[in-house]
């Protein structure tokens, strides 16, 4: 176990600190499998998240958010770049240090269907971490399980049900219960209200805060509604085929988006209030393959505001305002 | 953000519906019990009009629009009353054979994950030239060409070469226009939208609604929008119907139903749904969110009464067992409720 | 088309009306019963031979030499003057103790392989190109070198079939570990700290088990069919054992005169081998819930 580098005495490190985290995955061809190029999913990000807090990572498909996400939880191996929790260099750490590290950081999935084994009853499924850390005996362990039941909105008879008789709003819950069920301190949420219908994604999300508020949880929560990512965040970071291009306060990102493509995700939102219909600047074609990103600024292709040395050179997060940072070579 | 108040066009001249949908019913038959999953929908849309159709999964809004297109699982597995009258003419009179004349030609649909629908083994010329071909009776020549024009019209960068493509060669929003040109290739006057944007990111979203919105000037065809979104509705609609558990709860044109929704259902909706801009508005925090408890009900097990009430913060006696009846409030505005006045006291926060 | 009625019927309340869950197999899947009905039927014949047959099987007369089917022999004698109905009796163990051991061989030997290379991706390299390499090789050609190398008997006949059998399996199994694995309740089962045995008994292998089983008794069909292709060529169970096989052989000689010695093991091991594969596609309907409802 390492101890906290570079950080001058009694200075609290914050809960997460990823540095230059890169993943790249190979696409292997041929007889022997030799990688023959690479997807550029994770390309050197870097965050930081506090206690307490809530950090969103917003970006469309393919842009890596999720990615990101499952290296955190060394779901997926990084291919290089550093992820510290508590201070702790956990990148290299084996399976055995991965499971003690695994009860402070925890993950909400997407997908409230696949994510529960269907051959598990609702019980089994929140009680299973107690068991692979050998806490308590069968009958503490259901006590636990049924107290994990009711503070997230469901009644413990509905132990001994399985994942299929629950509905989709009721299944994110059994996630969400399972995740507490070793009291970590991070969960990082993949999507975990997207696949939700509005009125239910609601009740979760309120859920999620009211547990913040309980438990002092910190949140890693990665989606592409930016109306929830704004809700639910104290932070909000913007990624763009595998980059961080811009990271704020949420009200000096909404407020005053600095990045051009901030800008355009904003725009592209369509706003609940009729005759507000914006007159915008759609942004013109998809984004391009991660397998060969664009020179310099990935983004120049579709940026209204490129100018030649945007696809020369790459822009670097700077600091343009209080905890604002921004990749662009025009602001 | 430059938020220029541009109105959402002048609703058209109410004139005779092109499509005009009374009482559809549909239901389906699942080990000998009859699931109704439409029960008494009706709705009228004219040339020129969008009209959206907003709920949750499972309130029927898409088998509302498979239902119209008549591509249900055939009885005995599935059974269709109502009334369809696609300008004037009942379709649900047609024979299969000449159904298919009507689908793709007269009416056409787009459907929500573009990749299931699109043959993956031909090409998307081909695809949309043997639609122009079977409907118009065109040469395979005049298909291509048809459909060279269309890629163009829905803004996809070299028609020419993306006409020989083959749908995995194309990214989803580009799917998604094929699906819209291969849907409009043979000019329908009615178009059936099925969630067409929500697999997609917001800022093709954007490219897609924008694109609906310009073909809908140029070509007059009516739109009937199926979306769970509310932006998109407020983007799109003229005219808005709101389904919960089969059935329309309310009806009203987009400006009069964001501003006074009179079913608590609807008002429920709006509060859950967090605003975008929310962190810019002085105060302590986020607002809560307003919930809607509860799930929506099974169709084996549909409440008595009003199929809201278990959920609804307003609901009394009457409303566990009276069904009340879809009536105008106000002009051009309908809404199922007992207590449509106090419909707008529905926000439900949770302690 | 079924994710229509899924959804629209909100998915969340189970269906009220239970019925019997073997009455509801018969109505559902009648031909798998009968096929399960006819195999059951065949072992039990099998494993009562010595009290249903009316002869020694093995013991010769030569007085009664290819006597047709009449009420002493029902169906006829061979050329040395044996039962038939009595051989094919015993016969009928063999094939099923080969079937068998073959389906429970493969299937065990298969699993385990296939486990390995589905979640060790150094692993996967090297056991794969051996499975490659082990199912080019031809069955027959293999129980004709082991035949060659051992003496004859029904244990060397079954590893010859199981060696060229277990690369299926191990494909079969491999396929699903490989796509369970990235399910996303795997991922969380690893996230809340679930080790490797626990996370492969709990999570990765009962998936396997519908398929595995359904593989077995294509299997056990399949390896039943080439005993007695051994058998007929002089390669597999050794002569003085009856299997069908065998039997089938020794009357090739006199066809022309005694075609009961080749119809009646022929029909039987006809009627076995397609008991199975009945059976075989009534599991496979029944245990994926897409195909049953299709058809």
């Amino acid at each position: 176990m390492s101890t906290p580098e570079n950080l001058a005495p009694g200075v609290v490190p914050p809960l997460l600190d990823v540095r230059d985290l890169v993943k790249h995955f190979p696409i292997r061809r041929g007889l022997f499998g030799t990688p023959a190029a690479k997807v550029h999913a994770v390309d050197g990000i870097s965050l930081s998240i506090a206690a307490g807090e809530t950090l969103g990572l917003v970006g469309e498909s393919g842009c890596g958010k999720s990615t990101a996400g499952k290296v955190i939880l060394r779901l997926i191996e990084p291919t290089s770049g550093s992820i510290r929790l508590e201070g702790r260099d956990i990148t290299t750490f084996g399976d055995g240090d991965m499971r003690s590290v695994r009860r402070e950081m925890q993950v909400v999935f997407q997908d409230p269907y696949s994510s529960l084994n269907p051959r598990m009853r609702a019980g089994e499924i929140v009680g299973e971490p107690f068991i692979n850390y050998g806490m308590g005996n069968a009958g503490e362990r259901e006590d636990k399980v049924a107290s994990l039941f009711r503070r997230v909105g469901l009644r413990p008879e509905q132990m001994a049900r399985y994942p299929h008789e629950f509905s989709g709003g009721q299944r994110q819950r059994l996630g969400i219960a399972r995740a507490l069920a070793l009291g970590p301190k991070l969960i990082i949420g993949d999507e975990p209200v997207s696949a939700l219908d509005v009125s239910v994604q609601a009740q979760v999300i309120n859920l999620l805060m009211d547990l913040q508020a309980e438990f002092g949880l910190s949140y890693l929560f990665i989606a592409h509604d930016l109306a929830v990512v704004e809700h639910i965040s104290h932070r909000v970071a913007v990624m763009y085929l595998g980059k961080i291009v811009e990271v704020a306060p949420k009200r000096a990102l909404f407020g005053a988006p600095q990045h051009p493509y901030t800008e355009a995700l904003l725009a592209s939102v369509p706003l609940p209030k009729p005759g507000m219909r914006r007159a915008r600047q759609t942004l013109k074609g998809d984004v391009p393959s991660p397998i060969a990103p664009p020179s310099g600024c990935r983004f120049h292709t579709r940026c209204p505001y490129a100018i030649p040395r945007c696809s020369q050179e790459e822009p670097l997060l700077h600091k343009v305002g209080e905890g604002h940072d921004v990749a662009c070579h025009l602001r | 953000m430059s938020n220029a108040n541009v109105s959402a066009g002048a609703p058209p001249p109410a004139g005779t519906p092109l499509l005009s949908v009374r009482g559809l019913e549909t239901r389906f038959f699942d080990d000998g019990m009859a699931l109704k999953a439409v029960d008494g929908l009706s709705f009228d849309v004219a040339r020129g009009e969008t009209l959206c159709i907003v709920g949750e999964s499972g309130c029927g809004k898409s088998v509302s629009a498979l239902s119209v297109m008549r591509l249900l699982p055939p009885p005995p597995a599935s059974r269709v009353d109502g009334t369809i009258l696609l300008e004037g003419q009942d379709i649900r009179a047609l024979s299969e054979r000449e159904m298919r004349r009507v689908r793709g030609n007269s009416i056409s649909m787009i459907f929500q994950e573009p990749m299931t629908s699109l043959n993956p083994v031909v090409t998307v010329g081909y695809q949309i030239a043997e639609a122009v071909r079977q409907h118009e009776g065109k040469s395979w020549a005049e298909g291509f060409e048809r459909a060279v024009e269309m890629l163009r019209l829905v803004r996809i960068p070299e028609p020419e070469r993306r006409v020989k493509e083959y749908p995995h060669q194309l990214s989803g929003g580009m799917r998604q226009r094929v699906m819209i040109a291969m849907a409009l290739a043979c000019r329908p006057r009615v178009l059936l939208a099925d969630e067409p944007t929500t697999a997609l990111d917001v800022t093709i979203q954007a490219q897609i609604l924008e694109l609906m919105r310009e073909l809908q000037e140029e070509t007059g065809t009516a739109i009937v929008l199926i979306t769970h979104d509310l932006g998109v509705v407020a983007e799109m609609a003229h005219r808005v119907v709101v389904m919960y558990a089969g059935r329309k709860v309310e009806e009203a044109s987009v400006g009069d139903l964001f501003e006074r929704p009179c079913h608590p259902y609807t008002v429920g909706l709006m509060g859950s749904i967090p605003e975008l801009g929310s962190s810019l508005v002085e105060g302590k925090g986020p607002r809560r969110l307003a919930e809607i408890p509860g799930i929506v009900p099974s169709l084996r097990a549909m409440p008595a009464g009003c199929r809201f009430a278990p959920r609804c913060p307003l609901a009394t006696d009457r409303c566990r067992t009276e069904m009340p009846p879809l009536e105008e409030h106000r002009p051009r505005h309908w809404s199922a409720c007992w207590h449509w006045e106090r419909a707008q006291e529905a926000i439900h926060v949770h302690a | 088309m079924t994710d229509i009625t899924a959804d629209a019927a909100g998915g969340s309340a189970p269906a009220p009306a239970k019925r019997s869950r073997l009455g509801r197999i018969v109505r559902r899947h009648p031909m798998m019963v009968a096929g399960g009905v006819i195999l059951v039927t065949m072992a039990v014949v099998a494993a009562a031979a010595p009290l249903l047959a009316p002869h020694d099987p093995i013991e010769l007369n030569v007085v009664d030499r290819l006597r047709p089917p009449d009420e002493d022999y029902l169906l006829g004698t061979d050329a040395y003057g044996r039962d038939m109905l009595s051989r094919m009796l015993y016969g009928a163990r063999v094939s099923l103790i080969v079937g068998l051991a073959v389906a429970l061989l493969s299937t065990v030997l298969g699993l385990l392989i296939g486990v390995i290379a589905g979640y060790y991706r150094l692993a996967d390299a090297i056991l794969m190109r051996i499975m490659d390499g082990l199912m080019a090789i031809p069955g027959i050609l293999l129980a004709i070198a082991l035949m060659a190398l051992t003496r004859a008997s029904i244990e060397v006949v079954i590893l010859a079939i199981t060696i060229p059998e277990v690369p299926r399996v191990v494909r079969l199994v491999r396929a699903v570990v490989l796509s369970i694995r990235e399910q996303t309740y795997v991922q969380a089962a690893i996230a809340i700290g679930t080790r490797f045995p626990r996370l492969m008994l709990k999570h990765i292998l009962p998936n396997t088990v519908a398929p595995l089983v359904v593989q077995a008794t294509y299997i056990f069909a399949h390896a039943v069919l080439v005993e007695a292709y051994l058998s007929f060529l002089g390669v597999g169970t050794p002569p003085e054992i009856p299997s069908w096989g065998n039997i089938i052989a020794e009357g090739r000689l006199y066809v022309q005169i005694a075609f009961w010695q080749v119809l009646f093991p022929g029909l039987a091991l006809a009627v076995m081998v397609l008991s199975i594969n009945v059976l075989g596609d009534g599991l496979r309907d029944m245990l994926d819930p897409k195909m049953s409802r299709r058809s």
